[in-house]
């Protein structure tokens, strides 16, 4: 019996120390920017009551185990059937803590879609994110420039991101500005977000897309708004541009390194297009095992890779 | 067709040549001493051809333990690759193909066949039916769960394994990304699977509803049975979205269609659609009759009625409507907007108020009872804390904002690890210790079974709760490695250590199985607990095949334990027995697995014209069925006098 009640107060303790998660360094509680701030106060409302409930149920767990242990003699009703007015009690009291945590959920929800209070006169940076088996590509149309892997932004000034994918589905997060949000192909989702301080972040995709999954990682460096600017006309002056079929090359499944470029693909090709050519390359992802049959559609001849000859039946 | 003989077989990684080898030992050996102790009568007339709802529900147990080692396997061989930064123990797409399958059989050939199996073997005592309304399609069900079980597990190592994840999401599992045929295997498997598992829903509602004993109303049935009337229900509701589904996946893998793929205008959200509104009912249809099987267990052990069973069922019902109305909650990430997110948050968050009420009746169950603390009790006791976690980290998740910085990270690993590991695997080891009496005569040892529930336990929550630090750090779900820097490394190691711990106690599960078959005492009688309250106790230990020699009539709820309070109803007399009727063993639920399986094999291998014949081999089967007119036999008066001697001479 002792053993139950050793549980029970281990529970109690860790969940102590999930709540006081806000003081830890875990990152999802160091929001560095208004969007993830946000997301982490609801985090934190919603352990007050969680931790709440969690130590109601508990006590009542292990003192009703311990109390009506067999040989304890305590009271002993084996024909209750129920108590209307108990049961309204604990039907009604998860009710209040539904609607106390839905009210902040849907008003952070529709807060997260807005450009963040106190910024809305800025004029926002777009940026635009393709994210490719296995690299994320960042196109600045205004300032007409190009990065893999890196993305600069200057230091509290709204961003807009607008994202899109060039095949599988990831998803883009970068915990300390944002929660994350999926990229598709053929489709164009927005995320605004802002950084309240300079420094390095890291930003991942999170949705499982094969093999090279694991790395699929990038820098966010938030910049003072001078450095920036200065980096963006360093990029212009000495980044080489990018070409139709250096981008063909980028797209194909691989891990790259950082690359930087003084124009953006965008002036030929925008994945979020519904009508947008693909880029596909079944041939690239025969991993070990019975190859299968790969089909081509007619329309995107002109971008399926050169027939290798090989031992795959194409069909055409 | 162009079959590339060469390349069926996988060869080159040790791991895989040294599972090749362990098969086929396996294989031979079993065939050997079959041969050698000429058992291949008994096999195939007592278990292959039987449509005995409780030998059905054996093999099903005995199946998804066998995949509950492979599944376990799976997760210990993952958790090694990540319990040190940047090992190579396995590579990427090794560890692909490992939590897919890990996924894929512990939900689909784990958890479903377990209580497919216990459904089976207590549902139909629990009415006082002698059968299920349909036997030899039970019979059906279990053979194509096997046929799509056996597929699947062969993909490790012929011809390759699915590597999209369990939810196997497009456009990755297309072709476009997945050119091997791994992810036929999925597509193809698991159909079979499904259509077993939708027969068996059927089944069981026209059991509940048609079979019930005289005076067994609705509301007067056990718990385990109300749960498993409404599982069915979703069961029906759901697995036909799945079907259509995988055909459509299917399709486009096999056939070069374009419902999910980028190019022509697929649509990858759709099947992410189609796969969790089936997906999250799924959910509900493994917990639902583990909340039954909790329901039964408590009140028994705590000697006392179930605290507010009608609010139980309504609050069942209300979980089963809700299920169907969630499934957006596993992609609010997708960017469809504030609203529909808020929506699908409510909906989500609701479910916590039947399940509330659910956990405080059972903890008013045990509040003025007498609990008494069996191993079945433990397992049902362990389970309310620790599924406690795993609903209120649910809740946390359900709040769509909040969910954008826990979404596949391993937070969300370690939450529904935390529902599913309490919510259906303690159940289904509650039930198992609590039934085996009911299946083989004899009790599993209480004191290794003290074990098994320590060392799985505590091993459980050494392994999964590190995860929900490790998710808010940062740390995302289905990546095979994490370097050095990332502070991960601690957590993670803690976690692998866990994971010895619960194979350990898995460990002392078999070793249980193993030592009562041995060892344990016999002859515990019909009611080995002393404290049972549903039908199933009043008849002997193992059950007859007739299960009830003359079927009783049910006046409460809790039948038995009135009866044996009243001293009533409980005697047999002679001039009551009658011949029994029963349904006849038969040979083509087998077949049709085998037929199936071959069928499978063939689309799976994309040789087209092979798959024709053995889709001729399934209609040949439907076509023996149609000309079967077998109605069954009588068990004689004498063979029943003989079985229940155990009550004493019958006057």
């Amino acid at each position: 019996m002792k053993r139950k009640r050793l549980i029970g107060s281990a529970i109690a303790i860790s969940l102590l120390l999930l709540l006081s998660g806000c003081e830890t360094n875990l990152v999802v509680f160091q929001p560095m920017g208004p969007q993830a701030q946000k997301i982490a106060d609801l985090i934190n409302w919603s352990l007050i009551w969680i931790g709440l409930i969690v130590i109601v149920v508990i006590s009542m767990f292990v003192y009703f185990v311990w109390k009506y242990r067999a040989g304890a003699n305590s009271k002993y009703e084996p024909e209750e059937h129920g108590n209307k007015w108990i049961e309204i009690t604990w039907t009604t009291i998860p009710i209040i803590i539904v609607i106390l945590l839905i009210v902040p959920t849907v008003r952070t929800l529709y807060d997260l879609e807005e450009i963040p209070e106190g910024y809305e006169d800025q004029e926002p940076l777009v940026i635009h994110v393709t994210s490719a088996d296995w690299k994320w590509i960042f196109s600045y149309p205004e300032e007409n420039i190009e990065t893999v892997n890196y993305v600069n932004i200057p230091v509290k000034r709204p961003v807009i991101f607008k994202l899109t994918s060039a095949g599988t589905m990831q998803s883009f997060w970068i915990p300390s500005l944002s929660g994350q949000i999926y990229t598709m192909a053929k489709m164009e989702v927005e995320l605004p977000i802002v950084a309240d301080y300079e420094g390095s972040y890291f930003g991942k995709n999170t949705n499982f897309n094969g093999e090279g999954y694991q790395g699929m990682e990038f820098e966010v460096l938030v910049q003072s708004s001078n450095d920036f600017d200065e980096w963006v006309q360093e990029v212009k002056e000495k980044a080489p541009k990018l070409t139709e079929e250096d981008y063909t090359e980028i797209l194909k499944p691989s891990h790259l390194g950082r690359l930087t470029f003084s124009n953006t693909h965008l002036d030929w090709i925008d994945h979020a297009d519904h009508h947008a050519d693909e880029y596909l390359y079944p041939d690239l992802y025969y991993e070990h095992g019975y190859p299968g049959q790969i089909f081509y559609d007619e329309d995107n001849d002109e971008n399926a890779v050169e027939e290798t000859g090989g031992d795959h039946n194409h069909e055409h | 067709m162009n079959i590339k003989w060469d390349k069926i077989l996988l060869g080159g990684d040790p791991l895989l040549v040294g599972s090749q080898i362990a098969i086929v030992l396996t294989t031979v050996g079993i065939i050997a001493a079959i041969t050698y102790f000429k058992k291949w009568k008994w096999l195939w007339n007592e278990w292959l051809t039987t449509v005995d709802h409780k030998k059905i529900g054996i093999m099903y147990i005995l199946s998804a333990v066998l995949m509950f080692f492979r599944g376990g396997v799976d997760g210990l061989m993952m958790k090694a690759q990540t319990a040190v930064p940047e090992n190579t123990f396995l590579d990427a797409q090794h560890y692909n193909e490992v939590f897919t399958t890990h996924g894929v059989i512990m939900i689909l050939f784990m958890a479903m066949p377990m209580l497919m199996g216990i459904i089976n073997l207590a549902m139909p005592l629990q009415i006082g039916a002698r059968d299920v309304a349909f036997p030899q399609l039970n019979a059906l069900s279990f053979w194509l769960f096997f046929s799509g079980a056996m597929l699947f597990n062969l993909s490790f190592v012929v011809g390759g394994s699915p590597d999209a994840g369990w939810t196997s999401y497009f456009p990755l599992a297309g072709k476009e990304f997945s050119p091997g045929i791994g992810n036929n295997y999925y597509m193809v498997a698991l159909q079979i699977a499904g259509i077993g598992t939708l027969a068996s829903g059927i089944n069981f509602i026209v059991t509940i509803l048609k079979m019930r004993t005289k005076g067994m109303t609705l509301m007067k049935m056990p718990m385990f049975t109300w749960t498993v009337l409404v599982t069915s229900l979703i069961i029906i509701i759901a697995f036909p979205i799945f079907t259509v589904a995988l055909l459509l996946g299917m399709m486009d893998r096999l056939y070069g269609t374009h419902f999910f793929t980028v190019e022509a205008g697929g649509l990858d959200m759709l099947w992410a659609n189609l796969f969790w509104l089936w997906g999250h009912p799924e959910v509900y249809i493994v917990v639902l009759p583990a909340f039954g099987i909790y329901s039964d267990i408590i009140s028994t052990f705590a000697k006392k009625r179930l605290y507010g069973y009608t609010s139980m069922v309504w609050a069942v019902v209300l979980i089963s409507v809700l299920s169907m109305l969630v499934w957006v909650h596993h992609f609010f990430t997708m960017g469809v907007g504030p609203a529909v997110n808020s929506v699908f948050s409510i909906t989500t968050m609701l479910i916590a108020v039947p399940t509330g009420i659910k956990m405080f009746n059972w903890l008013f169950t045990m509040r003025k009872g007498r609990i008494e603390f069996t191993t079945p009790m433990l397992w049902s006791l362990a389970f309310i804390p620790t599924f406690l976690i795993g609903g209120v980290t649910g809740v946390m998740l359900a709040m769509a904002a909040a969910d954008f910085q826990y979404h596949n990270t391993l937070f969300l690993v370690a939450h529904f690890h935390y529902t599913l590991i309490p919510g259906v695997v303690y159940a289904v080891f509650a039930a198992l210790y609590y039934y085996w009496p009911k299946m083989f005569g004899y009790k599993l040892s209480e004191k290794i079974g003290k074990w098994h529930f320590w060392l799985f336990n505590i091993g459980f929550n050494v392994t999964f709760f590190p995860m929900f630090f490790l998710g808010l750090n940062g740390a995302v779900r289905r990546a095979y490695t994490y370097s050095a820097e990332s502070g991960f490394s601690t957590l993670f190691l803690i976690s692998a250590i866990g994971s010895i711990i619960l194979a350990a106690g898995f460990a002392a599960l078999v070793y249980n199985i193993y030592w009562s078959f041995r060892y344990a005492e016999r002859n515990v009688g019909n009611d080995p607990w002393g404290n049972g309250r549903t039908l199933e106790w009043s008849i002997g230990s193992p059950a007859p095949h007739y299960n009830f020699a003359t079927l009783p009539e049910v006046k409460t709820i809790d039948a038995f334990w009135y009866m044996k309070k009243e001293k009533k109803g409980l005697g047999l007399r002679k001039s009551d027995l009658k011949p029994i009727h029963m349904p006849s063993k038969s040979w083509i639920p087998v077949y049709m697995g085998a037929a199936f399986f071959v069928f499978g094999f063939m689309l799976v291998f994309e040789w087209h014209i092979l798959s024709i014949f053995g889709g001729l081999a399934v209609l040949a089967g439907l076509v023996f069925r149609s000309f079967d007119y077998n109605s069954g036999y009588y068990v004689p008066v004498e063979e029943i006098i003989e079985t229940e001697k155990w009550r004493g001479e019958i006057k």
